[in-house]
């Protein structure tokens, strides 16, 4: 039997979701909330979204939009036209070819695999704006960065997990 | 049986297909990557636009954002209360010496003015705008503004916050602008010791202390030294207080700005009628001036 309309435009809402979520990760990390630690480093929560929809949900995320995703962090956030969007392709596609390995794993494992791919993520980034602006980034915010981003993994993790436990168990 | 080598074919081609779109993406993004370092003005049209979509929701999240950092400063200064209040009094009666210095130097002024026939610096024009985005991040520091051309903005202004510059304004849409931070990698700033009048430029590399290059002849320059804004180029108006000299050893000479970035909710963009660091685009439209609305 066919669905119904509503049941239909239910799942395609539901289905959204991933996508969604990652963007509102990504102005969150825009919004000045003016504390002193955050104000000049942010994690990258984006990187953490594209990751997590890579593993538990690909059809949801798929390259493109991790690629589109990208794009309008660097559109946002003045660095480079194309360098985000560069990296969140790598990982989105790495994770997403990875994820066998992941599944049924404990967190530890997730969290220890985020920190390998954050930190290729985060050294190609760098060296993509190095290049692109012909002078060496200082390396040290940069290490902080990741530092601050492989800490909040935990925390995003739950978050996420939640969204998909809530919105998208059966769909 | 038939059947199963034709799906398993299809599911080949998928694969393929695949494949081949994700490399497609990865050779676009290099490719966006040479565009946008051809600096062509599609590309930066582009980004005004996108990002002028986006202000109204930007906008819209950062009045919240707001709310919860005054609430959280709120806490923060009654819970050092009794230590401020010593602070401040100690710096207060610091300054009413300052102040006494201060008025007689400008009645010597005056009379110097006075007797010289001196032209009188013209009164700035300026907009009060709100910080509606502020991506901190170890690859660029800059701000969205939410004010835009049709408030008067144009590229290349001075922005300010109190009386200490901020920076620059990068890219102008309809109703947002980017600020370019002096910290940025990009940021390139005349100055001058404001002491010794030695120039020098200054050089952002995305930390938060920007650095004093090119500096003309070989002065002594030590900590404490005051850095303000140099005529140079008539891209800012001269003697705006930029910030402090805190190192000068192996790092080369390293300032701290004056503007606290993490403080910034609202800032003015300055007109002074001058070029500005990048050519304006258009003449400005009739403003306030600064002197009449204080």
């Amino acid at each position: 039997m066919k669905p119904s309309v509503w049941v239909r435009m239910d799942t395609w809402v539901r289905h959204l979701i991933p996508a969604t979520a990652t963007i509102f990760l990504l102005l969150i990390t825009v919004v000045p909330t003016r504390l002193t630690v955050f104000a000049d480093i942010a994690p990258m929560l984006p990187l953490m979204g594209v990751y997590y929809w890579a593993i538990y949900r690909p059809d949801l995320l798929p390259a493109w939009l991790a690629f589109a995703i990208g794009l309008l962090g660097d559109i946002v956030g003045g660095t480079p036209l194309g360098a985000n969007a560069l990296v969140l392709l790598l990982v989105q596609g790495t994770a997403a070819a990875q994820r066998r390995f992941f599944l049924g794993k404990s967190f530890t494992v997730t969290w220890w695999a985020f920190g390998l791919l954050a930190a290729g993520a985060i050294a190609l980034n760098w060296l993509l704006v190095s290049v692109i602006v012909g002078r060496v980034v200082d390396p040290a915010p940069v290490l902080f960065e990741y530092l601050m981003t492989l800490c909040c993994f935990p925390l995003l993790t739950w978050v996420l997990a939640r969204t998909q436990m809530a919105f998208l168990l059966d769909v | 049986m038939k059947q199963s080598s034709a799906a398993g074919r299809l599911a080949t081609l998928r694969l393929l297909a695949q494949r081949f779109a994700f490399l497609m993406l990865v050779v676009s993004a290099f490719a966006l990557m040479i565009l946008g370092k051809a600096d062509i003005v599609l590309v930066e049209q582009t980004r005004v636009l996108v990002v002028d979509a986006l202000a109204p929701m930007l906008e819209a999240m950062a009045r919240p954002a707001a709310t919860v950092a005054r609430v959280t400063a709120g806490v923060h200064e009654l819970a050092n209360l009794r230590a401020e209040n010593a602070r401040l009094r100690e710096e207060n009666a610091r300054l009413m010496r300052w102040q006494t210095v201060a008025r007689r130097l400008e009645t010597e002024t005056m009379v110097l003015h006075q007797q010289l026939n001196v032209v009188p610096d013209p009164d700035p024009a300026f907009v009060t705008a709100r910080v509606i985005g502020d991506l901190g991040s170890a690859f660029g520091h800059s701000m969205l503004l939410a004010a835009g051309s049709r408030d008067g903005v144009r590229k290349g202004q001075a922005v300010m916050s109190g009386e200490a510059l901020v920076g620059h304004i990068a890219e102008v849409g309809q109703r947002s602008s980017r600020l370019l931070l002096i910290t940025d990698i990009n940021a390139r700033i005349p100055v001058v010791i404001e002491s010794t009048r030695t120039r020098a430029i200054l050089t952002g590399d995305n930390s938060a202390r920007p650095r004093l290059n090119y500096i003309v002849g070989n002065p002594a320059i030590s900590v404490g030294d005051r850095v303000v804004t140099s005529s140079s180029g008539a891209a800012f108006p001269p003697g705006l207080p930029v910030g402090v000299v805190v190192s000068v050893g192996e790092g080369g000479i390293r300032l701290e700005p004056f503007a606290r970035r993490h403080q910034l909710e609202f800032v003015s963009i300055v007109d002074y009628g001058l070029g500005g660091i990048l050519p304006f685009e258009r003449s400005p439209p009739d403003r306030r001036r600064r002197g009449r609305e204080e």
